[in-house]
C-alpha cells in the first residue's frame, strides 16, 4: 500500500482533516446533546449548554466544510455517495436543524423549555445516529455503475450500518462528557465523569464490535489488516488505542480536569486512523479510487492555494474563541 | 445520449420543488442577516464614537433578533451544501469541478469567519471588551459580505458561464484562468443588486419596528433613532436599487435574451418598437400574453434606450429553450411593484423630514409598518425571476435541468420534501414568531443584552416572563403551524 504523495492524495488527508474536526468538535457538540435529559433541569442544563453556546456554530461549520470539499475536490464520490445515503443524509440535516434552533429557542419561550430541551436531545440523537450510519454505509461499500448510483433506496440498512451508527452515538457521549467535565461545576461536573466513565466502556465495547466486524466486508480490508508484515505497523493502532483506553479510565477515577477530553480527542484520531487503514486509496470502498473521483487539477490546486493560507488563519481565531471562554462556566453566564 | 438522464419527469419536479421551497426559505434569513450585521456594526461603531446609550441599546436590541435570524440562516443553509449531492448528483459531478471550488472558497473565507466571531458578538462583550467586541462585530459582518460574492458568484457563473471547457462525457472543466469563472458577465450586477437588496430589506424591517413604537408612543427616542435611520437608507438606496436592477436586466437581455422576453411578456417580436405590459395572462402553450395592457414603445425604450428599436420575442427561440413565461412574467413584475413602493415610501419620509413631521405622521408609520415585509418578498420575487428564468438549464445554454438530477424515486424526494415542509413551517415559524415578540417590545434604557444574567442563562435576553416584563401589544396574530406558544 504505497501512498504515492500527489495533488489528490493531499486533497485526501485535508478531506480526513476537516471531516476529523468535525466529528471530534461537533462530536461533543452531539454527544452533549444526546446526554442532555440526564442533567437535571435548571442550572445543570443551563451550565451544559453554555458550555458549548458561543461554539457549536464554527464547531458546524466544519461539516460544511467536508461536504463542500468532498463536492469541490472529489465530485464524482459527493455525487455518488449522497444519493446512496439518501434518506440518511435528510435525516441529519433535519436533526441538526433541530438541534440548532435549539440552543436560540430555549432561553426564548420559558413555557415550552422542555420541548426544546427535547428537540436538543433528539436532533442531536438523530445527527449522530445517521452519521454513524453513513460510514457505515460507505465501509460495506455502495453499488456504482458509470458514473452515478445505481443501488436501492434502503441498500445503507443492515446489521453492520446500525453497529456503526450506535457506535458513533456511544463514541460522541464520550467527548461531550469528557468535555463537559472541564466546563462545569457543582453536581452536573461529578455527573459529566460518571457519565463519561460509562461512555468509555461503552465506547470501547463499540470500537472493539466494529473492527471485529470490518475486516470481514471486503478482501482488501481484511488484507490490510492481518497480512504479514504489514500487520507489524497496523497493529500499533489496536494497540495504542488499548493504552489509551487505560489511560483515559484512570485520568477519569482521579477527575483530572483536562486529561479524559485530551485521551478521547486520540482514541477518535486512532479511530480515524484505521479507518483510513481500511479505505485506502478508496474514497468509495470498491468502487471508486481517490483519483477516480477526483476533481481536475486546476480545481485541486486552486483550492490548494487557499486552504494553505487561509486554514492556518481560520485555526488561529478559532483558536482565539476557545481561549476567549476558557474556564469554567458559570450559571449565570460570563462575566 | 446520456444514460444518466432522469426519465422520471415527478422525481425531477419533486426534486424541482424541494430545491426551490428550500432555497427560497434559506434565502430569507441571510437577506436579513446581511443587512442586520451592517446595522449592529454601524451600532456599535457610533456607540464607541459618541458614548451615547441610545445606539448600545440599540445594538443589544438589535442583536438578539439577529441571533435567532443567523441561526435559522446557519442551519436551512447547510441544507443547501449538501442538496446539490443528494438531489442533484448528476449536476455535482458535471459542474463540480468549476463551483465546487468556489463554494469551498465561500466556507473558507466567509462561514469560518462568521460562526467563529459569532460566539465573541453575541456572549464575550465582558470578556474582551468594547474594542476587541467591535473587532469581532466587524468580522461577523464582513463574513456575510463574503459569503455573499462567492455565492454569487456560484450563482451567476450558472447564468452567463464562461472559462470553461467541456470533456467528451459532458463533464465542465475550469479554464486556465479562475478569474473569467469568478467575474463572469453577469456576477458585478447580480452582486451589487442582491446586497442592496439586502440593506433595504433589512431597512423596511427596522423602519416597520420603530414604526410600530411611534404608533405606540410618539416619544420614543429609540424607536425615533431606528425610523429616522431605516428610512434615510429607504430614501438613499431605493433609487440606487432600481438604476442597479435596470443595468442588471440590460446585462441580461445581452447574455440571456429568453430570460428578458419572459419578463416582459413578450411571445412576439417586435421589429418597430416594444410595448411595456403592465398587465396580462401568459399562455405559454398559446405562446400569447391574454388580456394584455401594455404602453407602447416604453420595452424598447427601456432596453434599447430607443422607443423605435426592435426587440425579438419567444418566437425566435426555439420551445425547448424557453423559460416558463407564465411565472418570471408575474414574478418580476412583483418586485419592480414592490421597488418602486420602497422608493415612494423613502420620497415620503424626505418630505415628511421638511415638514418636520417624521415621527408624529401616523399614516407614514402605518405604511411604514405595512412595508416592514416588502423586503423579502421582493427578494424572493427577485430570485424566482432569476432562476426559473434560466429554465431549461441549470447551467444557462450547457446543461439542461432535466440532465443534472440524481438518480432517485419519487417517492424518497416525495418523503423528504414532505418532511423539509413540515419542519420549515413549523421552526421557522415558531422563530419567526419569537423574532416578532422580540420586535413588539419597545427597546429599553440600558436595554439587557445577549449575556445577561436575569436567569442564569447567557441569552435570556431579558424577555422571561416575569413581573418586571411589560408585555407588549400583541404582533403576529397569524395561527402558526405546530406552535403552542
Amino acid at each position: 500500500m504505497a501512498v504515492n504523495v500527489d495533488l489528490t492524495t493531499v486533497w485526501a488527508f485535508i478531506i480526513a482533516f476537516a471531516v476529523f474536526m468535525y466529528v471530534v468538535m461537533d462530536g461533543f457538540d452531539l454527544g452533549i446533546g444526546i446526554l442532555f435529559p440526564t442533567f437535571r433541569r435548571g442550572e445543570e442544563r443551563s451550565q451544559a449548554m453554555n458550555a458549548i453556546a458561543p461554539v457549536w456554530d464554527g464547531n458546524e461549520t466544519w461539516l460544511v466544510l467536508g461536504g463542500g470539499g468532498l463536492f469541490a475536490a472529489f465530485p464524482l464520490a459527493y455525487a455518488v455517495i449522497l444519493p446512496a445515503a439518501y434518506p440518511l443524509v435528510i435525516a441529519m440535516l433535519l436533526g441538526l436543524i433541530f438541534r440548532g434552533v435549539a440552543f436560540e429557542f430555549r432561553w426564548r419561550d420559558h413555557r415550552h423549555e422542555l420541548f426544546w430541551d427535547f428537540a436538543f436531545f433528539f436532533g442531536s440523537l438523530v445527527a449522530a445516529m445517521t452519521q454513524g450510519m453513513i460510514l457505515g454505509a460507505l465501509l460495506q461499500g455502495i453499488a456504482v455503475e458509470g458514473r452515478s448510483y445505481a443501488g436501492g433506496w434502503l441498500d445503507w440498512l443492515s446489521p453492520y450500518s446500525l453497529l456503526t451508527g450506535i457506535g458513533v452515538v456511544i463514541g460522541y457521549t464520550l467527548l461531550g462528557a469528557s468535555f463537559l467535565a472541564m466546563k462545569v461545576t457543582g453536581r452536573a461536573e461529578e455527573h459529566a465523569y460518571r457519565l463519561a466513565g460509562r461512555a468509555g466502556i461503552g465506547t470501547l465495547a463499540l470500537m472493539a464490535a466494529v473492527s471485529l466486524a470490518t475486516p470481514f466486508l471486503f478482501r482488501q480490508y481484511w488484507d490490510r489488516w492481518f497480512e504479514w508484515p504489514s500487520v507489524l505497523i497496523v497493529a500499533q493502532v489496536p494497540l495504542l488505542s488499548a493504552i489509551l483506553f487505560f489511560a483515559l479510565f484512570r485520568s477519569i477515577a482521579k477527575r483530572r480536569r483536562y486529561r479524559p477530553f485530551l485521551i478521547s480527542l486520540g482514541i477518535f484520531a486512532l479511530g480515524m486512523a484505521g479507518l483510513g487503514i481500511s479505505m485506502w486509496p478508496y474514497v468509495v470502498p470498491g468502487a471508486l479510487t481517490i483519483w477516480d473521483a477526483a476533481a481536475p487539477e486546476r480545481s485541486q490546486v486552486f483550492m490548494l492555494v487557499g486552504v494553505a493560507i487561509i486554514m492556518p488563519i481560520i485555526l488561529a481565531y478559532t483558536a482565539w474563541a476557545y481561549w476567549v471562554f476558557r474556564g469554567k462556566v458559570a450559571e449565570e453566564g460570563y462575566h | 445520449m446520456d444514460s444518466l438522464v432522469l426519465t422520471d419527469v415527478t422525481a425531477l419536479t419533486l426534486a424541482r420543488i424541494q430545491f426551490a421551497f428550500t432555497v427560497s426559505f434559506h434565502f430569507i434569513f441571510p437577506a436579513f442577516s446581511i443587512g442586520v450585521a451592517s446595522y449592529l456594526a454601524v451600532l456599535e461603531g457610533l456607540w464607541l464614537k459618541t458614548g451615547k446609550s441610545l445606539y448600545l441599546d440599540l445594538f443589544k436590541y438589535w442583536l438578539k433578533i439577529f441571533a435567532i435570524a443567523f441561526a435559522m440562516g446557519v442551519v436551512s443553509g447547510i441544507v443547501m451544501s449538501y442538496q446539490f449531492g443528494t438531489n442533484w448528483a448528476v449536476f455535482s459531478d458535471k459542474a463540480g469541478g468549476v463551483i465546487g471550488p468556489l463554494m469551498a472558497y465561500e466556507v473558507l473565507t466567509a462561514f469560518f469567519l462568521e460562526a467563529g466571531f459569532l460566539g465573541v458578538m453575541l456572549f464575550g462583550m465582558k470578556k474582551v471588551g468594547p474594542r476587541l467586541h467591535y473587532a469581532a462585530t466587524l468580522m461577523v459582518a464582513l463574513g456575510t459580505f463574503i459569503s455573499a460574492f462567492w455565492i454569487l458568484s456560484v450563482n451567476s457563473w450558472m447564468q452567463t458561464p464562461q472559462g470553461y471547457v467541456v470533456t467528451p462525457d459532458g463533464r465542465l472543466l475550469p479554464g486556465p484562468s479562475w478569474l473569467p469563472i469568478i467575474f463572469n458577465p453577469s456576477f458585478p450586477y447580480r452582486l451589487v443588486h442582491t446586497v442592496i437588496a439586502a440593506y433595504l430589506t433589512t431597512a423596511f424591517v427596522v423602519g416597520a419596528v420603530g414604526a410600530w413604537h411611534l404608533l405606540q408612543d410618539r416619544a420614543n427616542l429609540h424607536a425615533r433613532k431606528m425610523f429616522s435611520m431605516a428610512m434615510w437608507m429607504a430614501a438613499l438606496v431605493a433609487p440606487v436599487q432600481i438604476v442597479a436592477g435596470d443595468m442588471h436586466g440590460l446585462n441580461t437581455l445581452e447574455h440571456q435574451p429568453a430570460k428578458v422576453m419572459a419578463m416582459e411578456g413578450h411571445y412576439q417580436s417586435h421589429p418597430d418598437g416594444a410595448p411595456l405590459y403592465l398587465f396580462g395572462i401568459p399562455d405559454d402553450a398559446k405562446q400569447q400574453l391574454d388580456y394584455a395592457v401594455g404602453v407602447p414603445k416604453v420595452s424598447s425604450l427601456i432596453l434599447k434606450h430607443d422607443p423605435n428599436a426592435p426587440l425579438a420575442g419567444l418566437d425566435t427561440i426555439p420551445r425547448d429553450r424557453q423559460p416558463p413565461v407564465e411565472i418570471v412574467f408575474w414574478s418580476f413584475r412583483i418586485m419592480v411593484g414592490l421597488g418602486f413602493l420602497m422608493l415612494g415610501l423613502g420620497l415620503w419620509s424626505l418630505l415628511a423630514r421638511w415638514r418636520k413631521r417624521l415621527y408624529d405622521w401616523p399614516m407614514l408609520h402605518r405604511a411604514a409598518l405595512l412595508m416592514g415585509p416588502s423586503g423579502f418578498i421582493a427578494v424572493i420575487a427577485g430570485w424566482v425571476t432569476t432562476e426559473v428564468g434560466r429554465q431549461p438549464f441549470t447551467v444557462y445554454g450547457i446543461l439542461r435541468t432535466a440532465q443534472s438530477a440524481s438518480p432517485l424515486a419519487a417517492p424518497a424526494v416525495a418523503a423528504s420534501l414532505a418532511a423539509f415542509v413540515l419542519v420549515y413551517f413549523a421552526l421557522f415559524g415558531i422563530g419567526t414568531w419569537y423574532i416578532l415578540r422580540l420586535m413588539s417590545h419597545p427597546p429599553h434604557v440600558g436595554e439587557r443584552g445577549v449575556a445577561s444574567t436575569e436567569r442564569a442563562p447567557i441569552r435570556t435576553a431579558g424577555i422571561t416572563p416575569g413581573p418586571t416584563q411589560n408585555p407588549g401589544p400583541e404582533v403576529g396574530r397569524e395561527p402558526l403551524p405546530g406552535a403552542a406558544g
